[in-house]
């Protein structure tokens, strides 16, 4: 049986295992294609504002009815799943690409390499999260790409550390000496090597910071740092209907915040799947 | 013991360092030029100049970090360039607003959490485990913000049960005399019953809010740290000699399987206090989030960089109370010393 074959087999066998896993998978597909196709298929233009149709209930014609503006928001959370995901998404490509690159080093190298790396981790784990990350946006300019690079720096220690673990066992390991006795350098190995064996453990662990990419960006547009409005974006939906929550439009924000719940419930058991599928212990 | 508290609060000191340094550099790291942003859109290039001698920005870095960890020392954390007061003692006002909502939330939670996991670790597969499970997992994925806009949705709008959102006493209670800077604790040491009740009846939605929020890992360490003490040999020997369910459980099970839960409140404590932010938002709660969210909107820079400060030293020393709290449960931490 081919590699992939057995990958496939070992996936369905997973799925079948924990259908929740399925539900999972499901779920991440249909997020992902609101955020490729969204802005095409929705019924409403998400920055059209209606003066004729302001904070109208939910109808046939507006599914989640309309807010301050007479905007469609069910057009407005379709579109706005695109944003969210594209900040998380490279928000843990580039703390993928840091953390894991410095997490794999320390454990490597050990050494001044994993002291420098254990202090930076140590020093951004002495501040609550949330807050460094709203410092680090106040400090480098509100905006988008901002918020991507302090979600991405929050997120660092947790990566390092697992980088760290599973490149320090793999330092000594059979296929690591063979290679360093043909002749590779200490740098090959690590690219060459260690990186791949490591990747799935990795793998689990984005899916795993996804949920908790979007939550913390998401956090952050809510008190009004990046996404600027009337841009659609969860978070700043969610603050938009918080004022109209204690009239009785409950639309507004629930609408959004349901769908930003939604994603991170999606990535959060993802994550748990994807971990059943590469945890050795499972695969018998 | 003794030695080993020393120990262990000579450690803060590198973790407090790096605050101090992220922090500096969080100011110097402002987009443009600091002095013009200090000095104002309308100053002009020689008013700017004086701003940029006067704050020491023409000095090397080195100088201005030195001149910054002073003022620290000094309590000076500057002033808001909004309203014109010292930052510190802003801060000093709203803490007590902050900690009294934050611990709040952390009992409610703890008083829930810690119950349910047992129960979920000693009743396997029954009921109450599946209600931690997904306890556990639908707590992980909650926006803090939007818990408690339902929260207010629900308890104030629809059922009117609860007052309006908006602060920490509403318009026709007046605030107690400050002892402790905690309404709950000020009031009943003067007596204001009334005023009590007002204080609590507002600190009640967003306390659940944040109870909810620290629900999941609370409860999800308990029940494995349960799991795991209650599969130990020590338990079985317990149970071998014939001591009576509840003995085992509480006594022998419950007293270990906290020590892995004391060490995850240092984690809970840091989703908390960034929580914190979003709740006083949510809740117009006059605290020292609600005064950072205000400051950021305006780009007042001086009240973000003593709000992160202040959170951080806040954390560090929470994170010092419970590793001295765990030796205390912990006899053989102790020992060790």
């Amino acid at each position: 049986m081919s590699e992939s074959n057995s990958i496939f087999h070992h996936a369905r066998y997973v799925v079948a295992e924990n259908p929740v896993t399925g539900l999972a998978f499901a779920l991440f597909i249909l997020i992902a294609l609101c955020a490729l196709i969204g802005p095409y298929i929705v019924p409403h233009d998400p920055l059209a504002s209606d003066t004729m149709a302001t904070l109208h209930a939910p109808s046939l014609h507006h599914w989640f009815g309309t807010d301050q503006l007479g905007r469609d928001i069910f057009s407005r959370v379709i579109v706005a799943t695109r944003l969210d995901f594209i900040i998380a998404i490279t928000s843990v490509a580039l703390v993928f690409a840091l953390g894991g690159l410095a997490g794999i080093s320390a454990g490597f190298f050990l050494g001044w390499t994993d002291r420098i790396v254990g202090r930076v981790s140590d020093t951004i784990m002495a501040f609550p999260l949330f807050v460094l990350a709203m410092g680090i946006v106040a400090a480098l300019g509100n905006t988008v790409t901002n918020i991507v690079i302090a979600t991405a720096i929050i997120n660092f220690p947790l990566y390092v550390r697992v980088a760290r673990a599973e490149a320090n066992v793999r330092r000594e390991a059979g296929f690591v000496m063979a290679a360093r006795l043909s002749g590779n350098g200490e740098f090959r190995i690590l690219l060459t090597h260690i990186l791949p064996n490591i990747m799935p453990i990795m793998m689990v662990q984005i899916s795993l910071t996804m949920g908790y990419a979007i939550l913390n960006a998401a956090g952050l547009s809510f008190i009004g740092l990046g996404v600027r409005p009337p841009t659609p974006e969860w978070g700043i939906m969610v603050a938009e209907g918080a004022a109209n929550i204690i009239s009785g439009e409950w639309w507004i924000a629930l609408f959004p915040g349901a769908a930003l719940m939604l994603a991170v419930f999606t990535f959060n058991l993802l994550g748990d799947g994807l971990r059943d599928l590469v945890d050795p212990q499972r695969r018998t | 013991m003794g030695s080993l508290l020393l120990k262990r609060m000579l450690l803060v000191i590198p973790n407090l360092i790096g605050v101090v340094i992220v922090t500096f550099f969080l100011t110097r790291a402002l987009p443009g030029d600091p002095a013009a942003y200090f000095a104002g859109p309308a100053a002009d290039k020689q008013a700017i100049e004086q701003i940029r001698v006067k704050l020491g920005l023409d000095k090397p870095l080195i100088v201005q970090f030195g001149r910054y960890v002073a003022d620290l020392a000094h309590g000076n954390f500057g002033n808001s360039l909004s309203t014109g007061q010292p930052v510190l003692t802003e801060i000093k006002n709203r803490l007590p607003a902050s900690t009294e909502l934050t611990l709040f939330g952390l009992i409610l939670s703890i008083a829930i959490a810690v119950p349910l996991g047992i129960l979920g670790a000693v009743k396997q597969g029954s009921w109450i485990d599946h209600t931690c499970r997904v306890v556990a997992t639908a707590g992980v994925s909650l926006p803090v913000f939007f818990t408690g806009l339902l929260l207010v949705y629900v308890f104030y709008y629809l059922l009117g049960w609860s007052p309006s959102p908006l602060g920490r006493l509403d318009a026709f209670t007046s605030a107690p005399p400050q002892i402790t800077g905690f309404y709950l604790i000020d009031t009943l040491v003067t007596g204001k019953f009334e005023t009590f009740r007002a204080a609590l009846a507002q600190l009640l939605l967003p306390g659940i809010t944040l109870a909810i929020f620290s629900l999941a890992p609370i409860t999800r360490m308990t029940r494995a740290s349960m799991l795991a003490v209650l599969a130990s040999d020590f338990v079985r020997t317990a149970r071998a000699s014939g001591l009576d369910n509840k003995t085992v459980i509480i006594t022998y099970a419950f007293r270990n399987a906290m020590l892995p839960v004391v060490t995850t409140l240092g984690m809970v404590f840091s989703f908390l206090l960034g929580a914190n932010v979003l709740v006083e938002k949510v809740f117009a709660w006059p605290g020292i989030g609600s005064y950072a969210v205000e400051a950021l909107i305006t780009s007042d820079f001086a009240p973000v960089q003593g709000f992160v400060l202040t959170m951080a030293i806040l954390y560090v020393v929470l994170n010092l109370i419970i590793d001295i709290l765990y030796g205390v449960i912990d006899p053989r931490v102790r020992l060790k010393g």
